[in-house]
């Protein structure tokens, strides 16, 4: 699109537009205009009109040589051909173009960019643009749907620290999409901008989403961030999860990651990692609810309640005798129907099923399936309860095999 | 008993346990392609053609060096950055320059299929269709991964190759000679055949699916330095097969009569000294790596083609979900398939040619890789050393050139 100046002489043409985030998320604050070698930069307030058939013409004359400007995201460069992630979709998506909106305020025309193009539709445009006449193309596109995505809805990736500042390219949109799909879109990028994102997200749904990300890509991961950011990570992980992964780790690397952590959720990582990977001591959690043999059924409930983070896999709880012993084992619906004065002990299944921390993998899954378990306790080598393995542990690990 | 069993399953642990990106796509590189363009080469030309491999090998190494680098170090597959550096048009482009090639080079695949069992009087009709529908399922319902190290392991029967280049009793001072002295024919078919021995040694697709391999493997910059050793060991075996490819040929062939050779039969003249067995080797060999490369080809294409141009990609997703993956995927299967069931299709020539095309398109592959790897920005310190820009740059040159002399010499019609 030819440049004209304030006297109507011809400029150039335009080579690349940029916003700066910073200042406005879209609107087009920077026109960088070429003529021959040297490249002009256009600020928005300086165009007066801006017409598809006739091209810009502006309304003032002092015009500043382009430099690189780490402030600006450059449509052409950087964004143009390149990934982004659709939070909407939620997945990663390529931009094969991008549409504007112009505005006219009276006293110049702006443009803001308000959707990304995907698809066969935007792909036909850039392929024929200036080869076949404007009509042609429109002709062609007619039959083919559009594809594009809201701009407020993308989220530019950028491994860079610095520049993702500039840009003030956040990563909070991402926080709203379900941790299994944000680990999704995260095994899509590559390793720098996968870690960009690990860098910027809350530990809490960095945890999450690290637990669903494939297990192989955990450790990569891990090892390219900060052990400070690593451990605040680790720590939000369950901590079976979190000792897989740390196992997964070498040596050194885990090791610096262990000395970052807070000292209790350290202690029960560093206990499980003692395990064998495929024995039960490995598959297990330790975090369970467990009270004494005498305990009624209304201190049943109230230890429940102070549990609340456990709620998500807790089925049962656990009696223990005065040596910390398992004695039984009680479904929490059971819990729930009796009457409160109750003793737990009278609720308990009839036979208590239990796996010792040696048990081979193999044995655990068998248990599953022939008892059709939610959560099997496991215990040490003097009965004493040391975790649970819950159905979620079996099925990641059938889906591994 | 159960300890023989023990061993050889020990053994068979450590065989998949070097295996990488690198050595697949090295076995996958001598497929049906492969096995009839060396045939040929030593059927017409006896011992001639040896001295390509030493340069070839090079080039070879440095190439999928390359691919398995960028893969390593950016974390993308050689289409998106293709597409992230030079843009829509090129890369458009490229992918319409790729299908077309590789839609040749699937054709070869399924003529091998083909081929191979009209040894055993299986007419093409009933084999090409059962196999074009077996790869779509076995790859689309994920089977996949499990028939691969059946694939791999069958892969052993190149070894019948080299037992033949011995039993041929080859000449090998001859053999010898003619792998370090260049011999330039200017005869048209010794130009095309050497254009189909660099393509069917260095395919185009090949570098796609290496560093898409690469990628999915999440091998990174850290863990870089085994996978070099993987590519350089998986170049060298390649080139191995290929030289007792040719001095089996040479001896068997060549020294009773030069041969062009047309069919399946006589190709599996090259492994004669098994006597009646030659047949069913070579053609247990030949589907072997038909299938493979089938399922593999096909797959890798559409992967290429849809990562490059932005749409959605992967067996993983349902088909309302990547409908351009799917249709391109099936398609390349159908049309592959479909060819070479028409009356009367040369399948051996076909499947040379498909190799030739492989060679012309090299060059176009080959740039824009030379060009990617030294970016500074892109790669770091990782960029290419001067030489491997050199030998990249030569073989830019030599395919170019060997592919216009082809053309000038076809033109003028010296024979």
């Amino acid at each position: 699109m030819p440049v004209f100046d304030v006297k109507g002489r011809r400029l150039g043409r335009v080579k690349d537009a940029a916003l700066v985030p910073l200042v406005h998320s879209s609107r087009i604050d920077r026109y960088l205009v070429g003529s021959g070698d040297v490249w002009l930069t256009v600020r928005y307030d300086q165009v007066r009109s801006i017409t598809l058939d006739e091209g810009i013409f502006l309304s003032d004359e002092h015009l500043t040589p382009y430099h690189d400007d780490e402030y600006m995201l450059r449509l052409g460069r950087d964004l143009l051909d390149q990934q982004i992630i659709d939070v909407t979709g939620r997945k990663v998506v390529r931009v094969t173009d991008l549409t504007f909106e112009r505005h006219a305020d009276g006293k110049r025309d702006m443009l803001t960019v308000t959707d990304v193009d995907i698809g066969v539709r935007s792909i036909v445009r850039r392929l024929f643009q200036g080869i076949l006449p404007p009509r042609w193309i429109r002709r062609i596109q007619a039959p083919i749907p559009p594809q594009s995505i809201r701009w407020e809805f993308c989220n530019v990736v950028e491994p860079d620290p610095q520049r993702r500042l500039r840009l003030n390219i956040s990563y909070q949109k991402l926080e709203a999409i379900h941790p299994a799909d944000l680990a999704d879109i995260v095994e899509e990028l590559a390793p720098a901008e996968r870690e960009a994102i690990f860098e910027m997200l809350d530990s809490e749904v960095a945890a999450d989403t690290l637990s669903e990300v494939d297990p192989r890509m955990q450790a990569s991961i891990l090892e390219a961030l900060e052990p400070e950011k690593a451990a605040d990570i680790v720590e939000e992980m369950a901590p079976d999860e979190a000792a897989d992964v740390l196992s997964e780790l070498e040596q050194g690397a885990s090791e610096d990651i262990l000395d970052e952590m807070e000292s209790s959720p350290k202690t029960e990582v560093q206990e499980l990692l003692e395990f064998e990977e495929d024995t039960a001591g490995g598959m297990m959690n330790t975090e369970y609810v467990y009270l004494g043999v005498d305990a009624s059924v209304a201190d049943g409930l109230a230890a429940v309640k102070g549990n609340e983070e456990l709620l998500e896999n807790l089925n049962t709880v656990f009696l223990v005798d005065d040596q910390e012993r398992l004695s039984a084992a009680i479904p929490l619906a059971r819990l729930l129907m009796a009457p409160p004065d109750s003793r737990l002990k009278d609720l308990a299944s009839e036979s208590l099923l239990q796996v010792t921390v040696e048990e081979q993998q193999d044995r655990v899954l068998e248990f599953f399936d022939k008892y059709n378990l939610l959560t099997l306790p496991v215990v040490d080598e003097n009965g004493k309860l040391a975790g649970v393995i819950t159905a979620d542990d079996v099925i990641s690990v059938l889906r591994q095999k | 008993m159960p300890k023989l069993l023990g061993r050889f399953r020990y053994h068979l642990a450590i065989f998949f346990a070097v295996i990488g990106p690198g050595f697949i796509t090295a076995v996958v590189d001598n497929d049906s392609g492969g096995i009839f363009t060396y045939s040929a080469a030593g059927a017409r030309f006896g011992y001639l053609p040896l001295w390509t491999l030493l340069p070839i090998t090079l080039a070879l190494i440095i190439t999928q060096e390359m691919c398995s680098r960028m893969g390593a170090v950016t974390g993308k597959g050689l289409s998106d950055l293709i597409r992230e550096e030079f843009g829509l048009r090129i890369t458009f482009l490229m992918m319409a320059l790729l299908v077309i090639t590789n839609l040749t080079n699937v054709m070869s695949e399924f003529a091998g299929v083909a081929s191979s069992l009209e040894l055993f009087h299986v007419s093409r009709y009933i084999s090409v269709p059962l196999a074009a529908v077996a790869v779509w399922f076995l790859v689309v319902k994920g089977n996949y991964q499990s028939v691969e190290k059946i694939f791999l392991f069958a892969c052993v029967l190149y070894v019948t190759y080299v037992i033949s280049g011995f039993l041929v009793k080859p000449d090998w001072k001859e053999a010898a000679i003619y792998s370090v002295k260049p011999v330039l024919l200017l005869e048209p078919a010794y130009i095309y055949m050497l254009i189909g021995m660099v393509g069917t040694t260095i395919a185009p697709w090949m570098q796609f699916y290496l560093q898409a391999a690469v990628v999915e493997k999440g091998i990174t910059a850290k863990e870089y330095a085994e996978s070099r050793i993987e590519v350089v060991v998986g170049c060298v075996m390649t080139a191995v097969i290929a030289f007792f490819i040719i001095v089996a040929c040479a001896g068997a062939i060549y020294s009773v009569m030069p041969t062009d050779i047309a069919d399946a039969t006589q190709a599996a003249v090259g492994l004669r000294p098994f006597g009646e067995y030659a047949v069913l080797l070579f053609s247990a060999g030949l589907l072997n790596a038909s299938i493979f490369a089938a399922s593999i080809l096909p797959l890798s294409t559409a992967y290429t083609v849809c990562e490059g141009l932005g749409f959605e990609s992967g067996v993983n997703r349902r088909m309302n979900e990547a409908p351009i993956f799917y249709t391109l995927y099936t398609a390349l299967i159908v049309i592959g398939a479909g060819v070479v069931l028409i009356p009367g299709f040369p399948l051996v020539r076909m499947i040379v040619l498909s190799q030739v095309l492989n060679g012309m398109l090299l060059p176009f592959v080959l740039i824009p890789m030379v060009l990617l790897i030294n970016k500074r920005d892109l790669m770091g310190e990782w960029v290419n050393p001067r030489w491997f820009n050199l030998v990249s740059w030569v073989v830019v040159v030599v395919m170019i050139g060997l592919t216009m002399a082809y053309g000038g010499l076809a033109v003028r019609g010296v024979h």
